[in-house]
C-alpha cells in the first residue's frame, strides 16, 4: 500500500460516491475508511507531503504519537459511523459525512497552521450538511446558527494565524505555542499576544467553551439520526487535539475546563431532548480533557488524549443508540419515550454499556482515562479542581449514566412498540460496545499508544482506585435515586425526612432556577443576536446606509428632545420622523441613481483629487 | 504570420464585426460561425502570446513599420497578456452562450447587428489592453464605450434605454477626463508613446512636481475611476448591468470595468512610473486606497438587500473592482499578485454568476433572486455552478477567490496596512450573507415550493457556465494564475 494522506483518500474518494449504486456503493463506503487506514499505516513517522503554495510550505502529514492516536480513533469513528448509516439512501449525507471525516483527519495530521486552518474550515462546511439533510425548518435554522458560529471560529483562527506569523517571521509550525513546562498564563506577553489570543479563542469556540458552546446544543440535536453520530466524533475533538498541540500547560484552560465540566450538569438535568442531554454531557466530558491540557504535565496530557480517545467511542455509541430510537420512533423527548426495552432489547443493552462507560464504571472505558486526569490534578496540587471534577463525575452518572437509558428504555411505559434497530446499526453499536469494554478491561491496549509512559501510581486497576470509584458511583446513584423519587412524588414525600432532603431540594431548585433564569436568558440573547438581530439589522441598514444612519441619528436626537414634548416644533419634528421611517420601510433598495447624482459625485471626487494634487 | 499576432488579435474581430451585417444579408446562418471563429482566433492568439511572454520576453510591434515614438506601437507583456486572455475567452464564451438567450430577448432583425457590436466591443477592449500608445488607448476606449452603450440599450425593457443613456452621459464625462489627462501629458512631454513618456519621467523626477503633470494624473485617475465604477462613481453601473440583455451583462460585467482597471495599472506602471504613487503624489494613493476600501465594504453591503439577481451581482462587482485597485495601491509583490490574479478570478466567478442570471431570465422572464428557489432540484448543473462561483466570491479555501484575498491580506500585512485585513474580512462576511441568501434558495427551498425554473437550460448555455465555474476551482487549486502574475510583476520591475 503506497502512502497517501488519509484526508485526501476520504475527501476525494467521497466524490465518487454519487456515481455508485446499490450494494456497490455500500461496499465502497465501508472500504473507504479501511483503505484510508491502510494508507495511514504506510505513512512513515515525521513530516511528509510538503507542498509549496502561496509562499509557504504546506505539510499535509505530520505523523507522531499524538496525531496517530487521534488518527486511529477518527478512522474507527468513520468506519463505525459509515456502517451505522449504511441503510441511509441520501447521497448528500453520505458524501458530506465522508468528506467531514476526511477533513478531521486532515486537521489532525496538518503539519502547519495554514493547512490546519484549511481543514478547519472544511470541517465547518462539510458538517453543516449533516444538519441541513434533515430538511426541516427548525433544523435549517439550527444549521444557520451552527454555520455562523463555525465561520466566526474560522475567521478568528485565520486572523490569529496571520497575526502570529506576522510577529514570528512567518513561523507556521503546528507545534506548541506555549514555552515548555506548565503553568503558563495566556496573558503573559512574553509568549502570547493578540495573534495567540485569537487562535485560542477560535479553538475555544469549536471546543465548546462555556458561553461559546451554543452551537453544539443547538446544532447536534437538529442533525439527522446518523449525522449526529459523525458530528459527535470529530469537530470538538479536533479542537481538543489542537489545544494539546498548541496550548499545553496554559493555566487558564484548567479553569475553563472546570467550568465546562461543571455547568452542563444543571442543564442536562432539566433538558428533555435526550440527544441534547448527550450534548451537555459531551461538553462536560470535554471539560475533563481541557483541564488535562491546562495542567500540561505528561500524565495530564496523556489523560486528555486517552479520554478524548475513549469519549469518541462511548459518546458515539450513546448517540447511535439515541439515533436508533429516533429512527424507529421519530421522537427524542424523554417525556414521550419509555418502555422501549421490550422491543429494542439490544439497543437498550448497548445504551447501558455506553452509560456505564461514560460514568467510568470499572471495566468500562472512561474508568481508565478519566482517572489519569484526576490523579494529575491531585498531584499538581489543584485540590479544588479535583473536587469539582469529582462532583462533575457524579453528575455524569446522573444525566448520562442513568437519565438517558432510564427515560428512553425504562421509566413509564409510553406504549410504543417499535421494531429493533436495523442490523447495520446493531453491528455498529456492537463494535463500539466491545471497544468500550475492551479498552476498559485491557487499558494497556490504549496506554502503549500514548505519547508518554504511564507511571505506576496512575495505573487504574489498583484497589484504592477501584474502591474509591465504586464508592462514588454507588453513593451518587443512591442520591440520584432518592432525588428522582422526590421529584416524582413531592406531595407524599415532603413531610418525610424533612431535614435531610430540604437542603437537597432547595439546592436543586436553586440550580434549576439559576439555569432556567439568568443563564438561559443570556444564551437566549446571544442566540437571538446571531439569528435575528444582526442579519435583519444588516438588511435594514443595507437598504440605504446613509438614510439608516440619518434616521438613527434623528431618533436619538428626538429622544432627547422628547423632554420638551408639547412644544409645537418638537411635535412636528417627531411627526416628520415617523413619516421618514414609514417612507424608509418602502425604499427600493439600491434604486438607480439619477444621472445628475453620479455627475455631482464625479465633480466632488474630481475636486478632491484636484485639491490633493495641487496642494 | 506569427510575428503579426498582436495586430491580428485586434483586427480579426474588428473586420469580422464589419463583415457580419453585410454577410447576414446574403446568408443569415453565417453570423454565428463567423463570430465564434473570429473570437476563437483572438483567444488562440492571446493564449499563444501569454505563453510566449513568460520569462520576460515582451512582444513589441510597430504598426505599419513606423518606428515607435513616431508610429503607434503595440506591446504585450505578462500583465496585459493575462488581460487579453481574459477578454478573448470571455468574449468567446459569451458568443457560444448567447444563442438561445438573444433568440429570447432580441427581435430577429437585431441579432446580426448585435453580433457585430459585440465583436467591435471586444475589439475595443482588446485594443485598450494591447496598445503602448496613450492616444491609441483613448481611441480604443471610445470604440469600447460606444459599443457598450449600444449593447446595454438593446435590452427589451424601456429602462434599458435609460440605463444606456445614463452610461453614455457619465461614460462620456469619464472619456473626456481621460482625453484631458492625455492632452496635459502631451503638452508637457511632447510624446504619446508610453515608453517614451516613462523614460522622460525616469530621467527627470522633477516632472512630478509640475502642476500640468499633476493635473494630467488627476484627470486620468478620475476618468478611469468612472469607467471602472469605483465607489462612489459607480452610479451608472447597477442600472446598466440590470437592464442590458443577459448576454451583454455577461460580457460587460466580466470584462469592461476590469479593462479600465487594467488601464490604471498600465498608466501607473508604464506611463508615470510607480514613483508617482510613492514619492510623486502619495495623497492620490491614499485617496484611491480609501475609495477601494469603501468599495470593498459598501459594495457587498448594498448587494445584500437586492431583490434582482443582476442588480445584486452589479453591486457585488462594485466591491470586487475595489480588490483590484487595492492590489495596485499596495504596490507590494504579494498585494499586486492578489490584484492581478483577481482579474481572472473575478472574471470566472462573475461570468458564471451572470450566466446563471441569464439562464434565470430565459426560464422565468426576469432575474429575481426569489425565483431561484428549488433550482437545485430542477437544474442541478446550473445550481452547482452557482454554488462554486458563490464560494469563490466569498473566498472559501480551494476556490480562486481565496487566493486573491490571501495575497491581498498578506500584501497588506507586509506593507503594514493592518486596517486592510478587517476590511477584507468584513467584506467576506457580507459577501457570505448574500451568497448564502442565493444558495439557501437554490438548495434548501422548502419541499412544498414549486420551482419557477422548470428545467435545465440547453447545453449551449450550460457548458460555458460550467467552464467558468470549473475555472474558479482550477485557479484555486492549481496556482497557474499565480505563476503568470508573478512573471508579470517581475517583468514590470517590482522586486519580489
Amino acid at each position: 500500500m503506497p502512502s497517501f494522506p488519509p484526508a485526501l483518500v476520504l475527501s476525494l474518494g467521497a466524490l465518487l460516491i454519487p456515481f455508485l449504486r446499490g450494494p456497490l456503493r455500500k461496499l465502497y463506503l465501508l472500504a473507504l475508511p479501511i483503505v484510508s487506514f491502510a494508507a495511514l499505516l504506510a505513512t512513515p513517522q515525521g513530516s511528509s507531503f510538503d507542498y509549496e503554495a502561496f509562499g509557504h510550505t504546506l505539510t499535509l502529514m505530520q505523523v507522531d504519537k499524538t496525531s496517530l492516536l487521534f488518527g486511529y480513533v477518527f478512522h474507527f469513528a468513520a468506519f463505525v459511523g459509515v456502517l451505522y448509516a449504511l441503510h441511509v439512501k441520501d447521497t448528500t449525507q453520505q458524501v458530506s459525512a465522508v468528506i467531514y471525516a476526511g477533513m478531521a483527519l486532515g486537521a489532525v495530521f496538518a503539519g502547519d497552521l495554514i493547512t490546519f486552518w484549511l481543514f478547519w474550515e472544511g470541517l465547518a462546511f462539510s458538517s453543516v450538511f449533516l444538519i441541513l439533510a434533515r430538511r426541516q425548518a427548525d433544523s435549517n435554522r439550527a444549521a444557520m446558527h451552527y454555520l455562523l458560529v463555525q465561520i466566526v471560529s474560522g475567521l478568528l483562527l485565520l486572523v490569529g494565524i496571520a497575526l502570529y506569523m506576522h510577529g514570528h517571521d512567518g513561523a507556521t509550525a503546528m507545534a506548541r505555542l506555549t514555552p515548555s513546562g506548565s503553568g503558563h498564563s495566556i496573558f503573559n506577553l512574553d509568549w502570547a499576544g493578540p495573534g495567540v489570543w485569537l487562535i485560542f479563542l477560535g479553538l475555544g469556540i469549536k471546543c465548546a467553551w462555556p458561553l461559546l458552546h451554543s452551537w453544539v446544543t443547538v446544532g447536534y440535536p437538529a442533525a439527522t439520526a446518523t449525522g449526529a453520530v459523525f458530528l459527535s466524533a470529530f469537530t470538538t475533538k479536533c479542537a481538543v487535539y489542537a489545544l494539546v498541540r498548541l496550548f499545553p500547560g496554559t493555566e487558564e484552560l484548567i479553569w475553563i475546563g472546570v467550568g465546562m465540566a461543571g455547568f452542563p450538569i444543571f442543564y442536562a438535568v432539566i433538558e428533555n431532548d435526550l440527544r441534547r442531554v448527550l450534548c451537555y454531557s459531551m461538553i462536560n466530558q470535554i471539560g475533563f480533557m481541557v483541564v488535562g491540557v491546562g495542567i500540561g504535565t505528561e500524565l495530564a496530557l496523556n489523560g486528555a488524549m486517552a479520554h478524548a480517545f475513549c469519549d469518541i467511542i462511548f459518546k458515539g455509541l450513546l448517540f447511535m443508540t439515541m439515533g436508533a430510537v429516533l429512527f424507529r420512533t421519530g421522537r427524542m423527548n424523554g417525556s414521550d419515550l419509555g418502555g422501549l426495552h421490550r422491543t429494542m432489547p439490544w439497543t437498550a443493552a448497548f445504551c447501558a454499556i455506553g452509560a456505564a462507560s461514560i460514568s467510568a464504571f470499572p471495566l468500562f472505558s472512561a474508568f481508565i482515562s478519566k482517572s489519569l486526569i484526576m490523579i494529575a490534578a491531585a498531584r499538581e496540587g489543584y485540590h479544588l479542581v479535583w473536587l469539582v471534577l469529582l462532583f462533575a463525575a457524579a453528575g455524569v452518572l446522573e444525566h448520562a449514566g442513568i437519565k438517558i437509558p432510564f427515560f428512553a428504555f425504562f421509566a413509564h411505559d409510553s406504549g410504543l412498540r417499535p421494531k429493533e434497530a436495523p442490523r447495520n446499526m446493531l453491528a455498529a453499536m456492537a463494535i463500539s460496545g466491545l471497544a468500550c469494554i475492551g479498552l476498559g478491561s485491557f487499558p494497556d491496549l490504549l496506554y502503549r499508544h500514548l505519547p508518554y509512559a504511564i507511571p505506576d501510581y496512575a495505573l487504574p486497576y489498583t484497589w484504592p482506585h477501584v474502591i474509591q470509584q465504586t464508592q462514588l458511583l454507588v453513593w451518587s446513584a443512591l442520591a440520584v435515586g432518592t432525588l428522582m423519587l422526590l421529584r416524582f412524588y413531592p406531595p407524599e414525600l415532603r413531610s418525610v425526612n424533612l431535614d435531610a432532603d430540604w437542603w437537597y431540594r432547595k439546592a436543586t431548585r436553586a440550580f434549576v432556577a439559576f439555569g432556567q433564569g439568568p443563564l438561559m436568558r443570556i444564551f437566549g440573547w446571544l442566540s437571538k443576536a446571531v439569528h435575528e438581530t444582526i442579519p435583519t439589522g444588516l438588511r435594514y441598514f443595507a437598504r440605504n446606509p446613509g438614510g439608516a444612519v440619518r434616521l438613527a441619528f434623528d431618533r436619538v436626537a428626538l429622544g432627547w428632545a422628547g423632554l420638551f414634548r408639547g412644544m409645537p416644533a418638537v411635535d412636528a419634528a417627531q411627526e416628520r420622523l415617523r413619516e421618514d421611517q414609514a417612507r424608509f420601510a418602502e425604499t427600493t433598495p439600491g434604486a438607480a441613481w439619477p444621472i445628475s447624482t453620479t455627475v455631482l459625485y464625479t465633480a466632488v471626487v474630481f475636486l478632491v483629487f484636484l485639491l490633493v494634487v495641487l496642494a | 504570420m506569427l510575428q503579426h499576432l498582436p495586430v491580428l488579435t485586434i483586427m480579426v474581430p474588428m473586420f469580422a464585426g464589419l463583415l457580419v451585417p453585410l454577410l447576414a444579408r446574403v446568408h443569415a446562418g453565417i453570423v454565428r460561425p463567423l463570430t465564434i471563429g473570429a473570437l476563437g482566433f483572438s483567444c488562440f492568439a492571446a493564449i499563444h502570446m501569454l505563453l510566449h511572454v513568460q520569462g520576460g520576453h515582451p512582444i513589441e510591434y510597430a504598426m505599419g513599420g513606423w518606428p515607435i515614438p513616431t508610429g503607434i506601437g503595440y506591446r504585450v507583456d505578462g500583465l496585459n497578456a493575462m488581460v487579453l486572455v481574459m477578454i478573448a475567452v470571455i468574449g468567446l464564451l459569451t458568443a457560444l452562450w448567447m444563442r438561445r438567450s438573444i433568440e429570447d430577448e432580441l427581435p430577429a432583425a437585431a441579432r446580426p447587428g448585435y453580433h457585430a457590436v459585440l465583436l467591435l466591443a471586444c475589439t475595443g477592449f482588446l485594443g485598450i489592453t494591447i496598445t503602448a500608445d496613450i492616444f491609441n488607448l483613448y481611441v480604443f476606449l471610445e470604440i469600447a464605450s460606444i459599443t457598450s452603450y449600444v449593447l446595454i440599450a438593446m435590452g427589451r425593457r424601456r429602462q434599458a434605454l435609460y440605463a444606456g443613456y445614463s452610461y453614455l452621459i457619465v461614460g462620456s464625462i469619464g472619456a473626456t477626463f481621460i482625453l484631458l489627462g492625455i492632452g496635459h501629458l502631451y503638452m508637457r512631454t511632447g510624446s504619446l508613446a508610453m515608453a517614451d513618456i516613462l523614460a522622460q519621467f525616469q530621467a527627470n523626477p522633477d516632472l512630478y512636481g509640475m502642476s500640468d503633470v499633476r493635473m494630467a494624473f488627476a484627470f486620468l485617475v478620475v476618468g478611469l475611476a468612472i469607467k471602472m465604477a469605483l465607489f462612489p462613481l459607480h452610479g451608472w453601473q447597477p442600472g446598466a448591468y440590470t437592464h442590458a440583455p443577459s448576454a451583454s451583462s455577461l460580457f460587460i460585467a466580466a470584462t469592461s470595468t476590469k479593462v479600465s482597471a487594467y488601464a490604471l495599472y498600465r498608466i501607473v506602471f508604464s506611463v508615470f512610473g510607480t514613483e508617482v504613487l510613492v514619492s510623486g503624489l502619495p495623497p492620490v494613493r491614499d485617496a484611491l486606497l480609501a475609495m477601494a476600501c469603501a468599495a470593498i465594504v459598501l459594495g457587498p453591503l448594498i448587494a445584500i438587500s437586492q431583490g434582482d439577481l443582476k442588480r445584486l451581482l452589479a453591486y457585488s462587482s462594485v466591491g470586487q473592482i475595489g480588490y483590484i485597485v487595492l492590489g495596485l495601491m499596495l504596490l507590494d509583490e504579494r498585494g499586486l499578485t492578489g490584484g492581478i490574479i483577481h482579474f481572472w478570478n473575478h472574471a470566472a466567478a462573475k461570468g458564471a454568476l451572470f450566466c446563471v442570471a441569464g439562464a434565470l431570465v430565459l426560464r422565468t422572464g426576469a432575474a429575481r433572486v426569489d425565483d431561484l428557489a428549488g433550482l437545485g432540484r430542477r437544474a442541478p448543473w446550473t445550481a452547482s455552478a452557482v454554488t462554486v462561483a458563490g464560494c469563490s466570491m466569498v473566498g472559501v479555501p480551494l476556490t480562486a477567490g481565496f487566493l486573491s484575498k490571501w495575497y491581498l491580506a498578506t500584501g497588506a500585512l507586509a506593507t503594514d496596512r493592518l486596517y486592510v485585513v478587517p476590511v477584507l474580512l468584513a467584506s467576506s462576511g457580507l459577501t457570505a450573507v448574500y451568497v448564502w441568501r442565493i444558495l439557501q434558495k437554490v438548495w434548501f427551498a422548502p419541499a412544498d415550493v414549486e420551482p419557477r425554473v422548470g428545467a435545465e437550460v440547453p447545453w449551449s448555455m450550460r457548458l460555458p457556465t460550467l467552464v467558468l465555474a470549473a475555472a474558479c476551482l482550477v485557479f484555486g487549486i492549481a496556482p497557474w494564475s499565480v505563476e503568470f502574475a508573478r512573471d508579470a510583476i517581475a517583468a514590470l520591475g517590482i522586486a519580489p
